[in-house]
């Protein structure tokens, strides 16, 4: 692919720093395909995703966003497409293969573990085992150690009502639960953060929080895949918006070239962008 | 605290309140007393169990004079002793939301390994015990593998593998038991007793609480043990958390399998034999010690000392009732009552919690 081309069809170049040459995507895929049966959840889906941007992704019920997060992080196994991280061919088959690379999602429905305490959560498949012997020989976690860092996460996304990490996750509230995943993921995503629906079940001032979060990790250099319907939260945050119509990438947009009309017109099929 | 209405709902339009939310009043719920004591007993999943011992100690203690005997409670232990060793591998795949009825037939199967490889094949012991164990752990990787590859639910897993057990026990031993006489010492002294103030005690009881303390800390304490918390509780949340599911799912069969293993020689030491028909009553057991310990039959919640404690209720009622001159008929109707009291408390308290 011709690295200094304008190979993006769609939109003007509008990334933060848009001054530099094209680079490569962090994260890029390749005609996505996949299949529920008859139901055709992707239709040859592209995405790309660029270092420094929040790529908003839009599209009404059953567009194919979920299963598009999905099929970017190893959740679902695409049936056929491709998926780059910067520059390799990888594969994921399962979430892990993700998370090996510093992929971190939240995935819509949350995807927590109830009865296990918030400490767990957040630590759950990467637990830190204890120096010496009681780690090595009797792989013994560092609870302590788990708690002191997950308080610390968590009082960094800003999350004051949460200050008891050793609470169940069945005994707070959906917003709380929300709050918890997004730390998770902002927590251990070092190379892409994605976030299906986060702020779907949060109040006006934890939605906001979300946000800024999106924002710094955005400023910190890890790119941030937002999928959302609240169209005026999408065009605060996002430098390109991905929309979704049908299983296929109907346009990819951005907040300055189209408005929140022309987004819904071509969300549903009003309009092809 | 927020005092703002309910309905100033963002343009999402999902959220159900906005502003801070108050955890303390939220979760713990502390309205009622009976909240309380739901949020205590949802807590400690071990202190309802540890309550109904403690009283049932007490009145039969009052009942009968000869409860405290010590050869009474030296008796209560031993018969506590395979059926809580059960209740451990038993608690292990309970926990998964699973359930073995394969239990009593694989520790049968084990036992019966053990004791003819020693006496009719002249096996030294120690070789014999690792055979049984090497039975113990192929059991269990057939139950664990038909689960997580066929995707079978246990209950018909364990269903089946029970009778093929139990079928392989009879073939293997032409249904005839091996008595304690042709079996090397080393195998029967786990029913061997030592004293400890008096109170006569089993190498066997031993055996089984050094399990117990071994698989308390590893499901507290290690990363293996939080993951089959994990995938009882929402196997798909814990695949998407980065877990292999079918892995853990897989090795829960196999320790349980080789605690099975351990049940064998405890249970030749007990009976002083090896039967092929010793194991008939031993799965109902195991599970009632299970849910009577507070353990979820929903899987993710639960205590491995729990299930001690509801070996020990089931052990100490079924004493009692006897010493207090009631017929055997008594004894199972206490225990059928405790079974439905258990599940009944742990629907109440997980009623808090949807
Ligand atoms: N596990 C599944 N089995 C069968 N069909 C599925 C499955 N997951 C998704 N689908 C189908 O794929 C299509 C896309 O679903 P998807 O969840 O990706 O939509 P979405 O854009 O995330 O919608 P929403 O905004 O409601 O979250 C839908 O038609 C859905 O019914
Ligand atoms: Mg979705």
């Amino acid at each position: 692919m011709d690295s200094k081309g304008t190979q993006l069809t769609i939109a003007e170049d509008t990334r933060p720093g848009s001054t530099l040459p094209f680079t490569q995507p962090v994260l890029q895929a390749k005609r996505l395909v996949k299949t529920y049966g008859k139901v055709v959840g992707l239709d040859g889906v592209d995405l790309e995703l660029f270092q420094g941007e929040v790529l908003a992704v839009i599209g009404d019920n059953g567009a194919g966003k979920s299963t598009l997060i999905k099929c970017l992080t190893g959740a679902e196994v695409p049936d056929t497409g491709e998926l780059w991280l910067n520059g390799r061919r990888v594969q994921f088959r399962r979430p892990q293969d993700a998370k090996h690379f510093g992929i971190e999602t939240v995935y819509q429905g949350l995807a927590v573990s109830p009865a296990l305490d918030i400490a767990s959560n957040l630590y759950l498949g990467r637990e830190i085992r204890r120096r010496g012997f009681a780690g090595t020989v009797l792989r013994m976690m560092d609870t302590k150690l788990m708690r002191a860092n997950a308080k610390r996460e968590l009082d960094r996304l800003g999350i004051s009502t949460l200050q008891d990490v050793t609470v169940a996750i069945e005994n707070l509230s959906g917003g709380q639960r929300q709050a918890v995943a997004v730390a998770r993921a902002a927590a251990f995503g070092s190379k892409v953060v994605i976030l299906d629906e986060p702020t779907a079940a949060l109040g006006v001032r934890e939605s906001g929080q979300v946000l800024d979060l999106i924002r710094r990790l955005r400023d910190e250099g890890i790119p941030v895949i937002l999928v959302s319907h609240n169209m005026p939260q999408v065009f605060e945050v996002a430098d390109r918006i991905h929309i979704q119509r049908l299983g296929k990438r109907a346009a990819v947009i951005t907040p300055t070239s189209h408005s929140m009309t022309d987004a819904v017109a071509i969300m549903t099929g009003a309009s092809s962008g | 605290m927020s005092p703002k209405s309910p309905q100033s709902s963002p343009a999402t339009g999902a959220s159900p309140a906005s502003g801070t939310v108050d955890l303390a009043t939220e979760f713990l719920d502390r309205s009622t007393p009976l909240g309380r004591v739901r949020n205590l007993l949802h807590r400690y999943p071990a202190l309802s169990p540890g309550i109904v011992l403690i009283v049932s100690l007490i009145v039969f203690g009052i009942v009968s004079p000869r409860f405290f005997f010590a050869n009474n409670l030296s008796l209560i232990t031993q018969q506590v002793a395979v059926v809580g060793t059960l209740a451990i591998a038993q608690t292990l795949v309970i926990l998964t939301a699973g359930i073995d009825l394969s239990v009593g037939a694989i520790m049968v199967l084990s036992s019966l390994v053990i004791a003819q490889t020693a006496s009719q094949n002249h096996v030294p012991a120690v070789l014999a015990l690792v055979l049984g164990l090497l039975v113990g752990l192929a059991a269990g990787a057939l139950n664990g593998v038909l689960v997580t590859r066929l995707k079978l639910p246990p209950f018909i897993v364990t269903l089946g593998t029970l009778n093929v057990f139990l079928a392989l026990s009879l073939l293997y031993s032409n249904s005839a038991s091996v008595i304690g006489q042709d079996i090397p010492a080393l195998i029967t002294n786990t029913g061997n007793t030592f004293s400890v103030g008096g109170i006569g005690i089993t190498y066997g009881v031993v055996i089984m609480l050094v399990l117990y303390i071994v698989m308390a800390f590893i499901m507290t304490q290690t990363p293996w043990g939080r993951h089959v918390y994990a995938v009882g509780d929402d196997k798909e949340s814990a695949r998407l958390a980065g877990i292999s599911v079918n892995r853990v799912l897989l090795s829960v069969y196999v320790a349980a399998g080789a605690i099975l293993a351990i049940g064998a020689w405890i249970q030749i030491g007990r009976a002083d034999a090896a039967s092929p028909n010793a194991g008939t009553d031993l799965n109902l057991d195991s599970i009632t010690a299970v849910v009577i310990g507070g353990t979820s039959l929903f899987g993710g919640r639960g205590t491995i000392w729990g299930s001690l404690l509801g070996a020990l209720i089931v052990g100490v009622f079924r004493n009692g009732l006897a010493l207090a001159g009631l017929d055997v008929l008594y004894q199972t109707l206490a225990v059928g009552v405790l079974i439905i009291v258990a599940v009944s408390l742990d629907q109440w308290i997980r009623k808090a919690r949807n």
